[in-house]
């Protein structure tokens, strides 16, 4: 079983690198959607054989809405958005990748520090969710378009959910649903104002949304 | 009782999307709005049954954060109703840089106002952390849209900067969570629910790095919606753009119900014996948005931008207050309502001005005095009420802060707070004097049709700041004592 939760680790870092390094936004939707698969086999893996339905149910409906109805908006968003690549990021993908590669060494470190209390968990486990994470937060800050920041958001929260399920936490069904509803949600409505921005402006630069600052006299 | 809190507005949120008429959807919000502060001020009389196996019961804290959220909504939604009236359904010409833009649909600001109300609900009557975790993350979600009602593209960059940022910060306290969580994990596997009750008898068993790590992903996350600085910068963008009655919403009711994430986590703090490490974090944190207000409200040339800089004053006062402990904390709990009534009525008055005058910046007004008598004597005492001038209920509980610090010694933590509120109070009584006074230009005359109801409910808004500095009723002292007593 731990051969396939660390190669499910590896192929989970891959992705990350996958989002680092592509231009095309599709890609990068299709990268994202791998991370949401491969988190629902993830926390089914790590319970061990000791499966409940409700145990089976929950990973196969995460990785349902963050593998196919999550893209299935972003892909949407994109068509209408008429966006195809992420032209110049504010840093460039040689850059990015190199970033990617220290944040990765950062979430080694990390995750050698960070020792769960209770049980051993496989070494990769919190250094792939905490790299994940940081590519989001790297893809937030370094990309211009709207949707690239959706999917580096979605990223964020998908390191956090493999945190989740490193630490095999077990969250009440109620909550564990509650989540996955927010994230629905939340990606919704960005996809919305992703719609509008579009409309607005005749694309998604985020970095033309520079009107608001404060004039002191 | 609980449940029906929180399922009248989501169940007429949901079904004002659907509702045509516009005068049916306004009924069915002022009757919901109603009927939650109704419901709410039953709940002082006859404590409600908690409900889902517990996860939902309302505490001294939580029942003031929810009663202050159904009596500001209340207001909110008397006021948006008149304001939706005026609105109309027409093209608006931008005063700032000239275009046409026309407003959302009008059902759906109201159903994402009423689902707002319902997610701040959850937030103030969740006893489980995760479920309180979900509904903070549900009120980014219902008010994003209300901040772009005006479809312009500055209400749409501010709308777009309020869902990542928060979004992300929200992110962070979900990680948070799960270090919790693991911190409730014992040696032998059994674990700690996270319910704040069990939290807090448990505390001493938590595993204190993680918990630390906790609290520090938790502060950053929930500080982040409620605008400490250094994470504040969604929010001066959001409530100078967002229609008045939404921004009033956002800094009176939505700030608190974030800082209640924080003061959950801070009960267990206390509760385990580790509030000299949150205490330091939130004085640092508490004095730092303080000071960066201070800055940014010094010479801004926009009056809801003041007003917002002014919301990250005060939850920077909160923070400090809490942080100081003993009678500090009674004056932290007691100034987040002074806070909320007198900023949420600022933001209404703001909107009056706003409609008459045209111009965000204090400079283009005159004579507010002369040509919105009632909305330019509640801009002129709120003002000096939010800066802490006797005899508003901001003076009072300010002052209990700074008896707080001095009792305990924190001579520096005080003279750094009296500082700033002195900048603070020098800052914004000048523009707000000329603002009041003078003669008007020629071209501004109110419009003689507007409703009594912008006026009235921002007026009864300033008694009530008013009443709180004057005169505490016993019911109310005791519940805040209670709440004070679990913060340290």
């Amino acid at each position: 079983m731990s051969q396939l939760i660390n190669s499910i680790l590896v192929f989970l870092v891959l992705t990350g690198f996958m989002l680092l390094s592509s231009s095309r936004l599709a890609a990068c939707i299709r990268a994202i959607a791998i991370q949401g698969v491969l988190l629902g086999v993830l926390a089914i893996a790590m319970q061990d054989g000791r499966l409940s339905t409700v145990g089976v149910l929950l990973p196969l409906i995460t990785a349902a809405v963050k593998g196919l109805v999550l893209p299935w908006l972003l892909f949407r968003a994109m068509r209408e958005a008429d966006a195809v690549r992420e032209v110049e990021p504010l840093i460039s993908y040689n850059l990015s990748i190199m970033t990617g590669a220290a944040a990765l060494a950062l979430s080694l470190w990390l995750g050698q520090r960070l020792q769960l209390p209770s049980h051993a968990s496989p070494p990769l486990q919190v250094p792939a969710a905490f790299f994940t994470s940081l590519v989001g937060v790297i893809v937030i800050v370094s990309r211009r378009k709207a949707l690239t920041q959706v999917l580096g958001y979605l990223a964020l929260e998908n390191g956090v959910y493999a945190f989740g399920a490193a630490a095999a936490l077990r969250l009440p069904v109620l909550v564990e649903l509650g989540i996955l509803l927010d994230v629905f949600a939340g990606v919704f409505v960005m996809g919305i104002a992703i719609f509008h921005i579009s409309r607005e402006f005749d694309h998604i630069d985020t970095d033309k949304l520079a009107a608001l600052t404060d004039r002191l006299r | 009782m609980i449940k029906l809190l929180v399922l009248i507005p989501a169940c007429t949120g949901i079904a004002a999307f659907f509702i045509a008429s516009d005068r049916v959807r306004r009924v069915l919000l002022i009757s919901a709005a109603l009927a939650q502060t109704v419901l709410s001020f039953a709940a002082w009389v006859v404590q409600p049954a908690p409900a889902l196996g517990g996860w939902l019961a309302e505490d001294a804290l939580g029942r003031l954060i929810e009663t202050l959220t159904s009596v500001l909504f209340l207001a909110a939604a008397v006021y948006a109703v008149a304001y939706l009236r005026e609105e109309r359904h027409q093209a608006h010409n931008d005063f700032e840089e000239g275009f046409i833009f026309s407003n959302a649909r009008e059902a759906n600001f109201t159903g994402c106002l009423l689902l707002f109300l319902a997610a701040m609900t959850l937030v103030a009557v969740s006893q489980q952390l995760a479920l309180l975790w979900v509904a903070v993350e549900a009120t980014t979600l219902a008010s994003a849209p209300l901040i772009y009602f005006h479809r312009h593209h500055r209400s749409l960059e501010a709308a777009w900067k309020y869902l990542l940022i928060c979004s992300v910060g929200i992110a962070l306290a979900l990680l948070g969570i799960f270090f919790l969580a693991i911190a409730a994990t014992n040696e032998d596997g059994s674990t700690i629910s996270l319910m704040v009750q069990d939290l807090r008898l448990n505390a001493h068993l938590l595993n204190v790095p993680w918990f630390k790590a906790a609290f520090v992903l938790l502060l950053v996350g929930y500080g982040t919606k409620m605008g400490l600085a250094p994470f504040h910068t969604w929010l001066p963008d959001a409530h100078s753009e967002a229609p008045s009655v939404a921004s009033a919403l956002l800094s009176g009711a939505l700030l608190n119900c974030a800082f209640l994430g924080i003061l959950r986590v801070q009960e267990i703090c206390v509760a385990g014996g580790l509030a000299r490490f949150s205490d330091r974090l939130l004085l640092i944190f508490g004095l730092l948005s303080m000071a960066v207000a201070a800055v940014f409200i010094s010479g801004q040339t926009d009056y809801k931008r003041m007003l917002a800089y002014s919301s990250v004053e005060h939850m920077g006062i909160l923070a400090v207050g809490v942080s100081l402990g003993g009678a500090a904390v009674f004056g932290a709990v007691l100034h987040m309502i002074n806070h909320s009534l007198t900023k949420a009525m600022l933001f209404l008055v703001a909107g009056n001005l706003l409609a008459v005058y045209r111009t965000k910046n204090p400079g283009g007004i005159r004579g507010a005095l002369s040509v919105l008598p009632a909305s330019g004597v509640l801009w002129l005492l709120g003002l000096f009420a939010i800066t802490g001038s006797p005899p508003f209920g901001p003076f009072l509980s300010e002052f209990t802060i700074l008896k707080g610090a001095l009792d305990q010694g924190k001579t520096l933590v005080a003279i750094a707070y009296l500082a700033i509120l002195a900048v603070i109070l020098a800052a914004m009584a000048a523009p707000a004097l000329a603002m009041a006074q003078g003669r008007p230009s020629e071209d501004v005359t109110a419009a003689p049709s507007r409703s009594i109801a912008l006026s009235v409910v921002p007026a009864m808004l300033g008694v009530g700041v008013l009443v709180m500095g004057i005169y505490l009723p016993p019911v109310l002292t005791r519940v805040l004592r209670q709440a004070a007593h679990l913060l340290g």
